[in-house]
């Protein structure tokens, strides 16, 4: 067992223009957890992902993977450290120039140069185990519906069996019960792979059924890090009135034109 | 607000705008030569910019040669210099119309479809998604693109030349009543090598001219439909204007020497 988190980001900084977005980003993850970021819309959650990923660089802070400073990787370093990671994106992110199966096996033929045959049969199987059939494989992402093509990026993110998943708002956009499916197959999957996960939602049904430990963004900073049973009794008016969903709180949303 | 600032605000993103240019094609270059290259995406891209091109450009060229014949047929005539009109024509068209009028004729074709291409794979985050797949954008996208243009115009511009010369043939043979063997050997007879040459080096540098634009603003869009929508009109715009003051650029180079 290694003592030092899988996933750390230490003081992290990042603005756009004038827009200060992440203002000293402290968070830890610890090998085979599970943590939720909560935040309201536009306060850097998707922003933070970005910056461990080496999306985005941060103006200052240092990240660490599983002990090794990524903060400034390039080149084959950086691609080396992408490929302890998976992603389930927003959007899906599916690549529309290419079937199904091509992009839930796109991981395994480009990082891991797996012959076509072999990725196909791992797309496949990886399609059964987020509840999709052997005939969807040959489809164009847009042919699927919003629910099927969030359960081929969640297939995709997995294809590769990463130490480390991100999952960016993955109920966003479902029905309350596809949301429920997703929220389930995440759960099952990080598992089945013993899997670090972090995820960002503001939907409150996903974190309580995926997370671990819920950490809240605000204002550019975790505010209020922990287990998610006692989310409810935190004694931290920002996150309960973020929890209840309250239009009056601390948490003050400009409307004013 | 202050003219100096506006003139200073124009200059300074007129300059980060070239700087970034230079950035990105450097870049695209380098991941266009080494290795791992993809071949199966170049050659999709040399079908999808050069074979899907070739009715425009070969009727551009096919008018464009025919309106050639007349207006220097009228301009001889005052001279009794008829007979000139073939040669004028081959050296017109391989020299200057054949890859000037073909370079803009796909910029507004090509330069358009990949901006939108891959300004639509940012703004889904597929061009996250890929790098999150150990798959460097520029060599999977930016770089093959830019291959497979450099490589197509010259051969797309040759076949417009003949078939330019073609448009000039027919035209003198049924509306001027030139004698046709006359005319194939004139044509023949006074075309030097470097003619053709000289145009064939324009268009690969016009075609790079079209895939750089193409990639570099869809590349950088953002903001949905619309930021889409502005990276297509300034990836036309911008590599139509840099084709012709390329052209007159390479016309001085090749009139030097």
């Amino acid at each position: 067992m290694t003592d030092h988190p899988m996933l750390s980001l230490q003081n992290v900084h990042k603005r756009f223009g004038k827009k200060v977005v992440l203002d000293g980003f402290d968070l830890d993850v610890k090998k085979g957890e599970s943590v939720v970021i909560i935040g309201g819309s536009g306060t850097g959650k998707s922003v933070s992902l970005k910056c461990v990923l080496g999306l985005l660089k941060p103006d200052a802070g240092t990240i660490l993977v599983d002990g090794e400073d990524v903060t400034h990787a390039k080149g084959k370093q950086r691609e080396k450290s992408l490929r302890k990671f998976g992603m389930l994106f927003q959007g899906a992110a599916l690549f529309d120039s290419l079937t199904v199966w091509e992009n839930v096996g796109f991981g395994l033929m480009q990082g891991f140069n797996m012959p076509k045959d072999q990725a196909r049969e791992i797309a496949i199987e990886k399609l059964r185990r987020v509840g999709l059939g052997k005939d969807v494989a040959d489809l164009n992402p847009s042919e699927l519906s919003g629910g099927m093509q969030k359960r081929v990026g969640l297939a995709r993110a997995i294809a590769t069996e990463p130490d480390i998943i991100f999952f960016d708002e993955p109920t966003t956009g479902l029905d309350p019960i596809m949301a429920d499916v997703i929220n389930d197959l995440i759960r099952e999957c990080v598992k089945e792979l013993g899997a670090t996960a972090l995820s960002i939602t503001h939907d409150m049904a996903s974190v309580r059924k995926i997370a671990d430990d819920v950490a809240m963004l605000y204002q550019g900073k975790i505010i209020w890090k922990g287990p998610v049973d006692t989310i409810d009794h935190c004694g931290n008016p920002f996150v309960e009135q973020f929890i209840h969903g309250k239009a009056e709180g601390p948490i003050s949303v400009d409307v004013s034109v | 607000m202050n003219i100096l600032a506006i003139i200073g605000h124009v200059v300074i993103s007129f300059l980060a705008s070239t700087g970034a240019l230079a950035i990105f094609a450097g870049k695209g270059i380098y991941h266009a030569v080494t290795p791992p290259l993809y071949f199966r995406i170049i050659g999709q891209q040399m079908m999808r910019i050069g074979y899907y091109s070739l009715p425009v450009v070969g009727l551009t060229a096919f008018f464009t040669g025919g309106a050639l014949a007349l207006q220097i047929y009228v301009g001889g005539s005052r001279f009794n210099a008829e007979s000139i009109v073939p040669t004028i024509v081959v050296l017109g068209i391989t020299r200057e119309l054949g890859p000037v009028l073909g370079g803009l004729m796909v910029a507004g074709r090509v330069a358009a479809a990949i901006a939108a291409e891959i300004g639509t794979m940012r703004v889904t985050e597929q061009i996250d998604a890929l790098s999150t797949l150990s798959t460097n954008p520029f060599k999977y996208l930016v770089g093959p693109r830019l291959v497979a243009a450099t490589a197509t115009m010259p051969i797309l511009v040759l076949i417009g030349d003949l078939i330019g010369v073609m448009g000039g043939y027919v035209v003198s043979i049924t509306r001027l009543d030139l004698n046709g063997a006359a005319y194939m050997k004139n044509t023949i007879d006074f075309l030097e090598t470097q003619d053709v040459v000289s145009g064939l080096a324009k268009a690969a540098v016009f075609g790079f001219i079209i895939a750089l634009m193409g990639t570099f603003h869809g590349y950088r869009s953002k903001g949905g439909a619309q930021g889409v929508g502005a990276a297509t009109t300034n990836a036309v715009v911008t590599a139509s204007v840099l084709i012709l003051a390329a052209n007159y650029l390479l016309t001085e180079v090749f009139f030097s020497s």
